[in-house]
């Protein structure tokens, strides 16, 4: 019971969601690894020869409107994708953890100020929030991580503030008070290694939303630029061509769905966990 | 203060918010306490009884410093010693997600009053689970691996750690079955013989209190009813609700 390995062993076996997720992830992983050293064509290379072409052997995820290789430029996309949502993940989680924590933990004045004004943050929808973030510091794929990371604060924060509301006046917070831990380690080698849990199956749905939103907005036009594109802003180039050369708008798109997938489904195995 | 008294309490009153209170009502704060008072010599066992709902925990919150709103004074002889308390439930009274090893050493890690070495707290941790009667290999499991009487143990063991001049025991075995109950209250008995340590022991259980305290108060609707040498009490009640208690336990007769 106590051997991490077997606990391991026998989640995998009972836990499906944990494989499928895991295999899934993996392989995305895999593709943006892969692409970090060698794409099958130069993901900027333009060729008038060979624009818009379907699936072939030669090029496996077919061209785009200016004869690029789609496999290699949705290589290099998933990376962008996935380091703007490991971004903003990164951002919404440290940062909300760090207000949540607080808040909850301390209560009283401080805690209805800041969750009055995360309730207001809240009151937008994450993408409308980082619209207005991005249409004032500019597009970018910098800005728009740290527009979805503002964005994503508020969630975090309310999460991890309920946990702590929770934890507060548990007996063992009490008990290691009496014995002089300070607030300070209460807070963060205490409480927080208790909420763990809740804290990564989260993270993982944020991983998605994070996707989604990246996709989202640079669909609106904002984020990342010409020529390197992310899979959000591939999507909205290929969408003129959907008829034409649906390839074009399926296979980045596949490869959005199965990032959400895998990260879904990673996030249900962890919160199954046994 | 007399120089052999760990412990005073003078008229405290204690309050609590009153979660319910409307943002008009007068009444923002509900009294748990009125007037409590008490004095306790060194090395002595006192045992706090009283129904469910008395503020017996409400006392003993406010003595170590948990409960802060208060009026009254509260004097302890040693400045630097916090006391320590065991609480009633053992289950939610250890941080499910640390090992027991490092549970008893977090007291020393947090001393202000000394800079452990590891190999200091390696020995005192030994010391302690010897006290306690818990094999060393303990130190690896989780609290979720132990059972009750096991986590009551370690909870009296996280007490001592720093040796506290005052151990206050909330309720310490009513979670627990009748067997264990004995061995727990055994193993505080010997800790109080071989240490002299004192003990504010609060208990359901009159017969248990009459076995193991020296004074006893009863507390009813968060005020002492009666307080004294607690041969004296059991043999003379002086309060209806003293007897009334002492008759519902089968320890007088009708
Ligand atoms: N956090 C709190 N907020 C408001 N009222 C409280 C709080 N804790 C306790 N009280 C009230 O204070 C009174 C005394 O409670 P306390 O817990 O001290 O009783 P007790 O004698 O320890 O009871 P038990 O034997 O059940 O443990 C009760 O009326 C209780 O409702
Ligand atoms: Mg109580």
């Amino acid at each position: 019971m106590s051997n991490p390995g077997k606990a391991f062993k026998r989640n995998i076996r009972e836990n499906p969601y944990l494989l499928a997720g895991m295999i899934i992830t993996a392989l995305i992983l895999l593709m943006i690894l892969v692409g970090i050293f060698w794409t099958p064509y130069d993901p900027t290379q333009m060729n008038s020869a060979e624009k818009l072409q379907g699936i072939s052997l030669r090029h496996i995820m077919g061209t785009d409107n200016m004869g690029r290789d789609v496999f290699s430029r949705v290589m290099y996309g998933s990376r962008i994708t996935l380091l703007i949502a490991i971004g903003t993940v990164a951002i919404g989680t440290i940062v909300g953890t760090a207000i949540g924590a607080v808040t909850g933990y301390f209560g009283g004045m401080m805690d209805e100020i800041l969750m009055r004004i995360i309730d207001a943050l809240f009151a937008f929808p994450s993408i409308l929030l980082a619209l207005v973030i991005v249409s004032v510091f500019g597009t970018g794929w910098i800005q728009l991580l740290v527009a979805l990371g503002i964005a994503f604060v508020p969630s975090y924060a309310r999460i991890v503030r309920g946990e702590f509301l929770r934890c507060r006046n548990m007996d063992y917070v009490e008990n290691a008070r009496l014995q002089g831990v300070s607030d300070l380690r209460m807070i963060f080698v205490h409480i927080l290694p208790n909420i763990k849990g809740v804290l990564a199956s989260s993270i993982l749905i944020g991983f998605n939303n994070a996707v989604l939103a990246e996709a989202g907005l640079s669909y609106l036009g904002v984020g990342s630029q010409p020529p390197y594109a992310s899979l959000g802003k591939m999507l909205s180039d290929a969408q003129q061509y959907m008829f034409t050369t649906p390839s074009y708008v399926l296979c980045p798109g596949i490869v959005i769905v199965l990032m959400v997938l895998g990260f879904a489904f990673l996030g249900e195995g962890i919160s199954r966990w046994k | 203060m007399n120089e052999n008294t760990v412990l005073e309490v003078e008229n405290l009153n204690v309050f609590y918010k009153n979660n319910k209170s409307s943002l008009f009502s007068q009444n923002k704060k509900i009294q748990a306490l009125f007037d409590v008072s008490l004095s306790m010599e060194e090395g002595e066992v006192l045992a706090i009884a009283g129904e469910s709902g008395s503020g017996k925990s409400t006392l003993a919150r406010t003595i170590v410093g948990i409960n802060r709103d208060y009026t009254g004074r509260i004097t302890k002889k040693y400045e630097n010693d916090t006391p320590q308390m065991v609480f009633q439930d053992p289950y939610s009274s250890l941080n499910p997600a640390k090992k027991i090893g490092w549970l008893l050493k977090e007291p020393l890690r947090v001393d202000r009053n000394k800079k452990w070495t590891a190999t200091e707290m390696d020995i005192r941790v030994k010391e302690i689970m010897e006290e306690i009667e818990l094999p060393m290999s303990m130190l690896e499991r989780s609290p979720a691996q132990l059972s009750g009487g096991q986590r009551q143990r370690i909870c009296i063991g996280i007490a001592l750690m720093r040796s506290p001049k005052l151990l206050i025991a909330d309720e310490p075995v009513s979670a627990l079955d009748v067997t264990i109950q004995a061995q727990i209250l055994e193993l505080l008995e010997n800790l109080h013989k071989k240490h002299g340590i004192s003990i504010i022991f609060i208990s359901h259980d009159l017969r248990v209190v009459y076995k193991i305290s020296d004074h006893v108060m009863i507390m009813k609707d968060g005020r002492v009813v009666e307080y004294g040498k607690t041969r004296d009490v059991y043999l003379n009640p002086q309060h209806e609700y003293t007897s009334q208690l002492l008759k519902a336990a089968g320890i007088i007769q009708e």
